[in-house]
C-alpha cells in the first residue's frame, strides 16, 4: 500500500477512536455530575397550636380516628424544630433540559380517614400522578389553581372501592389548594414546579436529588410562611448544603 | 270485562288506604312543643282526602259496574238539576274542605312563626354552607362576635370568618360540627347561608325552615325528648346535598354543660 493511503487510515481511526472515547468519557462525567442539596428547614419560634377536627358529619371518619384524634395539618413541627411538608424546588438557574425533564415515578394522593395523605404532594409540570381513595366513604376531591395559571380545575367523585384518578398538571404552579367537596375539613396541596424538588420529612431534613453542576436559587415553600430562598452552587456530582429558618408568627 | 274493571278499582282504593289508616309509613314521633298542630293538620288532611278519595273511586267503581254494556233503548237520566247544579256542589265540597284545611294549617304555621322567641330563649347559630352545616354558641359573654365573610378559610378551620385575635366577642364564641342542645329548653335558631339555598329539617323536631341566600331568618322551638337526631339539608345545593347533614343532641342540661365545656377547650 501506498505510504500517505496508510498514514491517513490511521489517523482516520486515532480520530474515530479518540471521538468514541470522548463521547462514553463524557457521557460518564456527565452522570457522574448530578449532585445533590441537603438541608434542614426549621421553626423559629412556638409552633402555632393545630385545632383538632370535628368529623361528626360523617359517622365513618369519626370511626377511623377513635384512638387517635385528627388534627389540622397546616404547620407540623417535629420534635428537633424542624418543620414537615416543605416543597424545595430549583426556581432559578436550571438549565432548559433539567427544566423539562419528567420523572418517570407516579407520587400517591391518597384519601385516608378523611384525610388527605400526604397533606402536600409535590410534581413537576407533566408528571403523572394518582389520586386514590382508601376510605370506606364517598370523597368528591376538588383541586382549585387559581384562574390564569392555566391549570384547570376539577372535581371527581370517588365512592368507596373507586379506581385511582390518573392525571397530571400542565403549568408550574405553587400552590393549588385542593378540598373535599363532602368533608369540609379536608384540605391539601399541590405543589407543581419544574425541575427536581424535594419535601421535608418529619424531621425536616430534605435531599434535592439529580441537581446537575451549577447556580442555582433554592426556594422552600410552607403553606403558613410562604417562601424563602437561598443561593447554592453544586459542583459535579457533590452534595451541597442549604438551610432554611422560617419565624413562627 | 267492565264489571272485572270495576271491581279492580275498588280493590285497588281500599288496598291504597289501608297503610295510610294502619299509619304504616307514619311519621316519626313528635319532639316538638309545637308539633301537635302540625301533626293534626296531617291528619285532618288524611281524612278529608281520605274520604274524598274513597268516595269518588267507589262511586266511580259502581257506576262502571251499574252502566257499562248495551242496553238499546234505555234513556240516559240526567244528575238532578242539571249541570248547573253538578258545578255548585263541587264548588261546595272542594271550597268548604279547602277552607277548612287552610284555618287548621294557618293556625299551625301562625303557631310557629307569628309567635316571637321566648325572652329567655338560648340563641344558637347555624350555617349552611356547601356542603355542611357549622354551629356557633355565644360563649359566657352571651355575645356572638362579628362575621367577617372575607375571613372565612376552611382550612383553618375559621368556618364563620370569626376575628378571635382583635375581637372580644368572638373570642369566646364556640363552634362546633354537631348541635347540642338542652332538653325542655326553647332555642333560637338563628340562621344563614354561607353561599346558596339550603334547608334546615329535623323531622322529629318538625321544624323545616330554608336558608335564603342574603336573609338572616330565625326558628324558635323547644325539644322535649333526649336522643339523636339526624339534621338534613332539604334544598338542592350542589353536587354534595346527597350527604350534607349534621346531627342533633338533645342532652339533659348537665350532659349539655358538660359537652359545651368540652368544645370550648377544643376552640
Amino acid at each position: 500500500m501506498k505510504t500517505w493511503y496508510k498514514r491517513t487510515c490511521a489517523i482516520l481511526s486515532a480520530l474515530v477512536v479518540s471521538a468514541v472515547l470522548v463521547a462514553v468519557v463524557g457521557e460518564q462525567v456527565k452522570a457522574a455530575g448530578e449532585g445533590s442539596i441537603t438541608g434542614t428547614v426549621k421553626l423559629n419560634g412556638t409552633a402555632p397550636h393545630m385545632k383538632g377536627i370535628d368529623m361528626s358529619k360523617d359517622p365513618y371518619c369519626v370511626a377511623q380516628h377513635k384512638d387517635s384524634p385528627a388534627k389540622l395539618e397546616n404547620v407540623v413541627v417535629g420534635s428537633g424544630g424542624g418543620i414537615q411538608n416543605v416543597v424545595l424546588y430549583l426556581s432559578e438557574g436550571l438549565p432548559a433540559n433539567a427544566a423539562s425533564a419528567v420523572p418517570s415515578q407516579e407520587p400517591t394522593f391518597d384519601q385516608k380517614g378523611c384525610l388527605y395523605a400526604p397533606h402536600v404532594m409535590a410534581v413537576d409540570v407533566d408528571q403523572k400522578f394518582k389520586v386514590s381513595t382508601s376510605d370506606q366513604t364517598t370523597h368528591n376531591i376538588h383541586p382549585l389553581p387559581a384562574t390564569g395559571s392555566g391549570n384547570i380545575g376539577w372535581n371527581k367523585s370517588q365512592p368507596p372501592g373507586a379506581p385511582p384518578i390518573e392525571t397530571t398538571w400542565k403549568n408550574p404552579e405553587i400552590a393549588i389548594p385542593v378540598k373535599c367537596n363532602i368533608h369540609p375539613w379536608m384540605h391539601g396541596w399541590h405543589v407543581v414546579v419544574k425541575g427536581p424538588y424535594a419535601i421535608t420529612d418529619e424531621n425536616g431534613n430534605f435531599t434535592i436529588k439529580n441537581v446537575p453542576a451549577g447556580s442555582y436559587t433554592v426556594t422552600a415553600w410552607q403553606e403558613e410562611y410562604g417562601t424563602q430562598t437561598a443561593k447554592v452552587t453544586v459542583a459535579g456530582g457533590q452534595a451541597a448544603k442549604a438551610d432554611f429558618t422560617f419565624k413562627a408568627k | 270485562m267492565a264489571r272485572f274493571f270495576a271491581v279492580t278499582i275498588f280493590v285497588i282504593a281500599i288496598l291504597s288506604a289501608i297503610p295510610i289508616v294502619r299509619h304504616t309509613w307514619w311519621m316519626a314521633p313528635d319532639i316538638s312543643t309545637h308539633g301537635g298542630p302540625i301533626d293534626e293538620q296531617m291528619v285532618d288532611t288524611m281524612w278529608e282526602a281520605g274520604i274524598s278519595f274513597l268516595a269518588s273511586q267507589i262511586l266511580l267503581a259502581w257506576f262502571i259496574w251499574r252502566f257499562s254494556g248495551d242496553r238499546p233503548g234505555e234513556k240516559t237520566k240526567n244528575f238532578p238539576g242539571g249541570a248547573k247544579t253538578v258545578v255548585w256542589a263541587a264548588f261546595l265540597l272542594v271550597g268548604t274542605e279547602v277552607l277548612a284545611l287552610g284555618v287548621f294549617g294557618v293556625k299551625a304555621w301562625a303557631n310557629v312563626y307569628f309567635t316571637p322567641p321566648a325572652a329567655n330563649a338560648m340563641p344558637v347559630q347555624v350555617q349552611a354552607g356547601q356542603f355542611a352545616f357549622y354551629f356557633r354558641y355565644p360563649g359566657p359573654d352571651g355575645t356572638f362576635g362579628a362575621l367577617h365573610p372575607e375571613m372565612i378559610s376552611e382550612s383553618n378551620e375559621n368556618f364563620f370568618g370569626l376575628d378571635t385575635a382583635n375581637d372580644a366577642d368572638a373570642k369566646d364564641d364556640i363552634v362546633t360540627a354537631e348541635m347540642a342542645i338542652p332538653v325542655n329548653r326553647e332555642i333560637h335558631l338563628l340562621m344563614h347561608s354561607k353561599d346558596v339555598g339550603h334547608s334546615f329539617f329535623v323531622p322529629e323536631l318538625r321544624v323545616q325552615q330554608d336558608f335564603v341566600p342574603g336573609l338572616d331568618l330565625s326558628v324558635h322551638f323547644t325539644a322535649t325528648k333526649i336522643g339523636r337526631y339526624e339534621i338534613v339539608c332539604t334544598q338542592l345545593c350542589g353536587l354534595g346535598h346527597y350527604n350534607m347533614k349534621a346531627y342533633l343532641s338533645v342532652m339533659s342540661q348537665q350532659d349539655y354543660d358538660g359537652w359545651l365545656k368540652k368544645q370550648a377547650a377544643l376552640q
